[in-house]
């Protein structure tokens, strides 16, 4: 493992499926236990640097990290620092100068993580920058597609919406790939970016044509304001042309699965009897986070100090 | 004042000569010259060059004095082997009257390490709205002749007609930063495979094809003078090419970091590479160096952009573009264009010289190597290669997208006017 | 208190110097040390000469035993015990294993490594007679964290500990109740144990000094 997970590329097959694994044996050594905590980064500590809310982000890793016993300390930019207008630097800076460990970082620009992996000696997690990745999710989608359908090799998954400004849908592109996976993104030519057909995937702007082939439907979170912006109409066209509705949701195959990595819009990409319905991995999505979580932060941290 | 004698220099390239300087000019070329009193220079090996002549510089005075002044500015242009720059309107305040631009002036006199030659601003406050006083700019002390609003387009296309009929009654150019904003709204690096990756907002080169396309049908119309900011894509050079075909008065510029570089530099997320317009693909700087090559694109100018540390020390997104330029101009042309046979000396003495000088009207710089002419010349070790080291550099800012890079060629004597700015390498002051 | 049936021999007075225990030599000893873990656990019964079983003894304490395995050479050899166990008495014995990784205290200096399973029997531990099963007892610290791993697992009525080599050199008051061997060792050398399990043969090898290249997944201890 590199010493940063900044992006999916930064794992090859070989550590993806270590993190993947190193999950299951936490989730199987920790099922039916009272104690869920485990000694292990005892005396390590791990900053949570949000410039963005994400409360079940930042949530998750909190529970991972506490988890490991690593002392957590939560920073969030508004009323901080950051807000009086210190630059990112000075903030990592000043957390390193703290005795962190760990920054799991959260940015609305992307790359930030990689600038801020140049000026700290820790581990630097990347946990969502701008619309760039968000490798974690990434990650706890492909142990939930493979605790669900037992494989990832061959597994045929759709990612539908947004792809142009999601950190989700670039990561898992990356990800599935390099577990083997076949990935068809879906969506209007508007919400792709220019360029995405170098990338190791099929390209479709039709959902109908899509679900009856896909083992794993992964609905991306499509903002309403993106139509001010002209990227669709309106919400109304966009929900009946890429929407997952009950009608749509017969068409998949019996063991298909559907996957959001939240927060939902219901009603506008998912309709409530998809999402709560048994094909629906959402909530088990959140808690095989806090696994996954866990395997990242063991593997980064519980290595050889430099 | 002192007679210099350049012993065995190369003027352009050629064999080897005797240059005598001597009242601010050119004296005498020819073998042994000898003259008593004069200080001799040994330039064995050396390669004269006449004074470069820059038609984009930011030198941030008034202003941001924190990232460059007038004075470090200067430095580094004669360090580089200009004897002429163009100083960019974007200051605050905008030099977009005849006070403003006569103050930067006087700024590059009192340095007097090159001629400081302003450019007015097209736009009140750049602000796209409404013309400047371009004839009182004109008129005043600093005679501007170049007027842009670079940084930002002249977007409005009754406005661009405008500005370029009105300049013709005193002989001026608009020179346009092509790039429709519609399309580039939060743009932070060329769009193409790479941003899409990266996830960063892309620049897309129909943004500034667009605008050129749109621009040299109107210089056309109007039988304007119309110059082209910092060319970067292949489509640029393409709707050049067929303007220059149509007899429209078109030149062109392209940035030294648009011939070498490209978005490949974007992956690291270090934002010293961020810069407007983008750095592109293979195939624009191919593009590129073969227009430069062929003379659709005029003239290669630097956009020299210093930025003070904090503006670029940040997230990608919060940075701001542009990189420095001056003191590795020349070396990045002879990697990209000499030694590759694109170009020869002739042909970089023109592009970075006298074809510069002609588009801004300067009448003292981009004269041929002769007796009579000023002293305006540069000398260049050819063989030397240098390693930039960011700390080194004259300006006061350090955004030197070559840190690490060792590139080719070493400007060891500048001459403006027959007074040595830079000796040995080194600045005279 | 450490019983050991087989005196302890210098690893270089064997034919092959490195070749601590051959594939028969282990069989032996796990023969041996099942008939130990009867005789202390199976109530009331005996063991003779011949390492025959009475009779009438194979119940009783026996079905409260859980053999846990310390990956990754301790499972193997909890399980082979377990069988030999059901083999000499026909009483079903319960295996476990407890991954110990994540609560090493050496994590700076070992780094990390693949997680293995944590199985328990479906009856779990509480209130059972636990013996913890390892290959090689040298420090004490893979113990201390099995014992800190078993905290967190369940309350056991006891727990001892059952290793095939011990080689010295303790670190911490921790000492073993069933010994294959006693090898005594210098701190610089490396002791391996190969099962077939995981290695593909069964032998037990001392090295001196330290190991060039150490291969993947093997640990030295």
């Amino acid at each position: 493992m590199k010493r940063h997970l900044l992006e999916s590329a930064d794992l090859d097959r070989a550590d993806a499926t270590l993190v993947l694994d190193t999950a299951a044996q936490i989730d199987q050594a920790l099922a039916g236990r009272e104690v869920k905590k485990l000694p292990t980064l005892r005396g390590r500590t791990v900053v949570n640097l949000f410039y963005e809310d994400s409360t079940r982000t930042r949530i998750s890793f909190e529970l991972a990290a506490k988890r490991l016993s690593a002392d957590v300390i939560n920073f969030s930019a508004k009323g901080s620092s950051v807000s009086k207008g210190e630059s990112l630097k000075d903030t990592a800076l000043t957390l390193e100068a703290m005795g962190s460990d760990a920054i799991v970082v959260r940015h609305g620009a992307s790359g930030a993580p990689h600038r801020l992996a140049n000026w700290v000696r820790g581990s630097v997690v990347n946990a969502g920058d701008g619309t760039h990745e968000h490798p974690t999710q990434a990650l706890l989608d492909a142990y939930t597609i493979r605790r669900r359908l037992g494989r990832l090799a061959g597994v045929r998954v759709a990612i539908v919406g947004d792809v142009l400004h999601s950190r989700v849908a670039r990561s898992n592109v990356w990800l599935l790939h390099t577990l083997g996976a076949e990935v068809t993104v879906v969506a209007p030519p508007t919400l792709l970016p220019v360029g995405v057909g170098t990338w190791p995937v099929e390209v479709s702007y039709d959902l109908d044509a899509v679900l009856p082939k896909a083992d794993v439907v992964m609905m991306l979170r499509v903002q309403g304001e993106r139509m001010n912006a002209s990227y669709f109409p309106s919400a109304r066209e966009y929900s009946r042309r890429y929407g997952l509705d009950g009608r749509r949701m017969a068409a998949l195959g019996d063991e298909a699965i559907v996957m959001h990595p939240g927060p939902m819009n219901r009603g506008m990409e998912i309709a409530a009897e998809v999402a709560d319905s048994v094909r629906s991995t959402i909530v088990e999505q959140v808690g095989n986070g806090v696994s996954v979580r866990m395997a990242v932060l063991y593997l980064l941290l519980g290595g050889r100090s430099e | 004042m002192t007679s210099y004698l350049i012993k065995g220099a190369k003027p352009l390239g050629g064999g080897p000569a005797d240059v005598l300087i001597t009242d601010g000019r050119i004296a005498a070329i020819g073998d042994s010259l000898s003259a008593t009193g004069a200080e001799v220079i040994e330039a064995g090996g050396l390669i004269a060059l006449p004074g470069l002549v820059d038609l984009h510089t930011h030198l941030r005075e008034p202003g941001r004095e924190d990232a460059e002044t007038v004075e470090t500015g200067s430095r580094a242009a004669a360090l580089g082997g200009f004897t002429a720059v163009h100083a960019m309107a974007n200051t605050d305040p905008v030099a977009d009257t005849a006070g403003v631009v006569e103050q930067v002036w006087r700024l590059g006199g009192q340095a007097g390490l090159v001629d400081v030659v302003p450019v007015g601003a097209v736009t009140v406050g750049l602000a796209g709205e409404r013309l400047a006083e371009l004839g009182a700019m004109a008129d005043s002390a600093a005679r501007v002749r170049v007027f842009s609003d670079d940084g930002h387009c002249v977007s409005d296309p009754a406005l661009m007609r405008r500005a370029l009929e009105y300049v013709k009654a005193f002989d001026g150019v608009v020179a346009q930063h092509a790039e429709e904003p519609r399309l580039t709204a939060g743009a932070q690096m060329h769009e193409g495979d790479r941003s899409a990756r990266l996830g960063l907002t892309g620049w897309p080169a129909a943004a500034e094809e667009a605008i050129i396309a749109r621009d040299v049908l109107l210089a056309g119309h109007v039988g304007a003078r119309l110059h082209v900011c910092h060319v970067s894509t292949a489509g640029s050079v393409e709707l050049l090419r067929w303007a220059k075909s149509r007899g429209v008065q078109v030149t062109a510029e392209v940035t030294p970091h648009h011939l070498l570089l490209t978005d490949a530099c974007a992956e690291s997320y270090d934002p010293v590479f961020k810069v407007n317009p983008p750095l592109r693909t293979d195939e624009d700087v191919a593009a590129l160096r073969r227009g430069l090559a062929d003379g659709t694109i005029d003239a290669v100018a630097t956009d020299h952009a210093p930025h003070a540390v904090e503006d670029k020390e940040s997230e990608w997104a919060q940075a701001r573009p542009g990189m420095l330029g001056l003191e590795q101009a020349l070396a990045v042309v002879v990697e990209t264009m000499v030694e590759t046979g694109l170009l020869d000396w002739q042909g970089v003495a023109d592009r970075m010289s006298m074809r510069p000088a002609a588009i801004g009207r300067l009448a003292g710089h981009g004269r041929p190597l002769a007796p009579g002419e000023p002293a305006n010349l540069l000398l260049l070790d050819p063989a030397a290669r240098v390693t930039v080291d960011p700390a080194a550099l004259a300006s006061r800012s350090r955004n030197s997208p070559y840190a690490g890079r060792e590139l080719p060629g070493r400007v060891v004597a500048t001459f403006l006017r027959g007074t040595p700015t830079v000796l040995d390498g080194k600045a005279v002051r | 208190m450490a019983r050991s049936t087989e005196p302890a021999r210098s690893p270089s007075s064997g034919s092959n110097p490195g070749v601590l225990l051959s594939a028969a030599d282990v069989a032996r000893v796990v023969d041996r040390m099942a008939h130990q873990l009867i005789e202390r656990y199976a109530r009331g019964g005996g063991v003779g000469d011949d390492g025959a079983i009475d009779p009438g003894s194979a119940d009783g304490g026996l079905s409260d035993l859980v053999l846990v395995g310390i990956p990754t050479r301790g499972a193997p050899l909890a399980r082979r015990l377990a069988a030999r166990i059901e083999a000499f008495t026909g009483t079903h014995v319960d295996v476990g294993t407890a991954d110990i990784t994540l609560y090493r205290d050496d994590l700076r200096r070992r780094g990390v490594r693949a997680l293995e399973p944590t199985i328990l029997p479906d009856a779990g531990i509480d209130d059972r007679l636990v013996v913890l099963v390892d290959d090689v007892l040298f420090s004490g610290r893979s113990v201390r964290a099995a014992l800190d791993a078993l905290r967190d697992l369940g309350r056991p009525r006891s727990v001892q500990l059952a290793v095939l080599v011990d080689r010295g050199h303790r670190e911490l008051p921790i000492r073993a109740d069933f010994v294959g061997k006693n090898v005594p060792t210098s701190r610089s050398q490396q002791v391996r144990v190969h099962l077939t399990e995981t290695d593909g043969a069964d032998e037990v090898l001392v090295t001196d000094g330290r190991p060039e290249v150490r291969a993947a997944g093997e640990e030295s201890q």
